[in-house]
């Protein structure tokens, strides 16, 4: 039966990271007047899209009850292959100029990019179904493995120095919209229409609510759960070009400790770690939420430490909060 | 049409047995016969394209997922890779309904239904996937007695369409009610195969305790 105190709780779950969201913007537009100002809005969105991007795929792994911590050393890695391609090799990987002549042209950077992101969650995938080793694991592994290899590649110097049409696709606009906004914003309907309103977008869901129910059912969840790896990579690699396009400069260093923004933007936008349960628009709102906090905190001057602190607290709490509503709807 | 059941006191052995006919694993020795021709029951697409379904005592459904989606489930209906969510929602209410199913909300996901309700959901979906064979475990463990009384009409309404059922039981009354053969398993091995009418319950009892008749 439907309590109605149950549904309650249902309902507050869905909707408590958007009133949170907007509390936080009432309260940060009120202490600062510039924050509300266009300007700072579309730098908001600008520095959301990275993580954002890759906040998508990472709620394909968590609703299929998965976890990718890799994703931060592979944005490194990702970024690298992709200008050492634009470079033209590893050898002549460091010429440097302010408009450095590009031996190739940025989509071969942005296919290699990529294309090393789609290999790794493969990996990553196949490690985890075939292996049968925990995700938390392979994933842990990864974010080492990759940060080495990135380490490698950038023989720990950056890598910078593109043409204008590589920087474009991470510094322009179109009109006041900027170009990683708008590419957010595809990916952020065409996963929104896969997950829900597709045949795979439901096998993520059964798989994710009931492995061996799925599999009973003739579904092949080997494969499924594989797919969401490299659904991630794929963002990873897509993200880590524009990252590298924005900055005009790739480095091993990058994306560091990513892992944790994205994951937490997933879990607090209402995805349930323990799996079955999420979708893209809470993903978006958990994304824009920890966007909001940081540029927010940043206006007020309040120390980037004091920002990790909240960070943490955030993701606990979030977590803790999907365990107490779990508990209380058990019929 | 043949009703066998399985008797035997909670040693491991029928849960193998299940999974063998349902081809979710693979059997080591022996042979699956079907209209006395062997098959090989590779996987349980393979299973169920030959009539037989399976019920499982975890209901082996999504809890996550609402009626319909549960009742279509690794067998949706799409067009281009999109599900027809509506067309799907009409069929399994048709189907249910047929059967006297009551489902209040078919958009709810089926954690919030009563255990009888999503035992009669994974019923309802076996009859749908053209169930000839229906292999039930314990359909009626977890279930409260009204429950187990509407689970049990269900039963006899598929026993008139002429659906074969293996039932998997160890309550004595179910295997009385509903059954026309019994089997006795003990540690993994038949005892004894005998019609629900010449035995009665004394002696199907005490060849469950002894291991023979």
């Amino acid at each position: 039966m439907l309590g109605n105190r149950k549904n309650l709780l249902y309902y507050v779950g869905l909707f408590s990271p958007l009133i949170f969201l907007i509390l936080l913007v009432l309260v940060f537009s009120l202490l600062h007047p510039r924050f509300l100002h266009p300007l700072n809005i579309f730098n908001v969105m600008r520095q959301i899209s990275i993580a954002g991007l890759i906040a998508l795929g990472m709620t394909f792994v968590i609703i299929v009850r998965g976890i990718d911590l890799s994703v931060g050393s592979l944005l490194a890695l990702c970024g690298l292959v992709g200008a050492v391609i634009a470079k033209g090799g590893l050898v002549e990987r460091f010429s440097v100029g302010a408009n450095a002549d590009l031996v190739n042209p940025w989509y071969w950077a942005l296919i290699g990019s990529v294309g090393i992101g789609l290999l790794a969650g493969a990996l990553n995938g196949l490690c985890i179904t075939k292996l049968r080793v925990p995700a938390f694991v392979v994933t842990l592994g990864g974010l080492s493995a990759y940060r080495g290899a990135a380490l490698i590649v950038s023989d720990g110097g950056p890598i910078s120095g593109f043409d204008d049409a590589y920087r474009w696709i991470g510094q322009g606009k179109i009109g006041e919209v900027p170009i990683p906004v708008i590419i957010f914003l595809v990916f952020i309907i065409l996963c929104h229409i896969v997950l829900r309103y597709t045949v795979y977008g439901r096998h993520i869901y059964s798989v994710g609510g009931n492995p061996e129910a799925a599999r009973l059912a003739g579904i092949n969840t080997d494969l499924i759960i594989t797919s969401t790896y490299i659904i991630t990579g794929f963002f990873v690699g897509l993200s880590a070009f524009i990252l590298s396009a924005r900055l005009n400069s790739a480095e091993a260093v990058a994306g560091m400790g990513y892992e944790l923004t994205v994951i937490a933007a997933v879990v607090v936008g209402g995805t349930s770690l323990f799996g079955g349960t999420g979708n893209i628009l809470g993903t978006i709102i958990g994304a824009i939420l920890f966007g909001v906090l940081q540029n927010g905190l940043v206006l007020l001057n309040v120390s980037s430490y004091i920002q990790q602190i909240i960070i943490g607290i955030i993701l606990i709490l979030a977590v803790a909060f999907d365990r107490f509503s779990k508990s209380t709807r058990q019929v | 049409m043949r009703w066998l059941v399985l008797l035997d006191t909670t040693v491991p052995g029928k849960s193998t047995l299940i999974k063998i006919l349902s081809g979710a694993i693979r059997k080591d020795s022996g042979t699956i016969l079907i209209n006395k021709s062997p098959v090989d029951l590779a996987g349980p697409k393979v299973a169920r394209n030959l009539g037989i379904e399976t019920i499982y005592q975890d209901l082996a459904l999504a809890g996550n997922l609402d009626v319909t989606a549960n009742f279509f489930l690794g067998n949706e209906k799409s067009r281009y890779f999109f599900l027809k969510n509506n067309s799907m929602r009409e069929e399994a209410k048709r189907v249910l309904q047929e059967l006297k199913i009551r489902i209040e909300s078919y958009t709810v996901p089926v954690d919030f239904l009563s255990g009888g309700q999503r035992q009669a959901i994974a019923i309802g979906r076996a009859i749908y996937n053209k169930a000839k064979v229906l292999v039930m475990d314990e359909p009626t463990a977890a279930l409260g007695i009204e429950e187990t009384r509407r689970v049990g009409e269900l039963i006899n309404q598929l026993k008139k369409q002429d659906v074969g059922i293996f039932l998997i039981s160890h309550d004595i009354h179910d295997v009385f009610d509903f059954c026309d053969r019994i089997a006795i398993l003990k540690n993994g091995e038949i005892v004894e195969i005998c019609r629900s009418t010449d035995v009665t319950k004394e002696d199907v009892i005490s060849m469950i305790i002894k291991g023979a008749r």
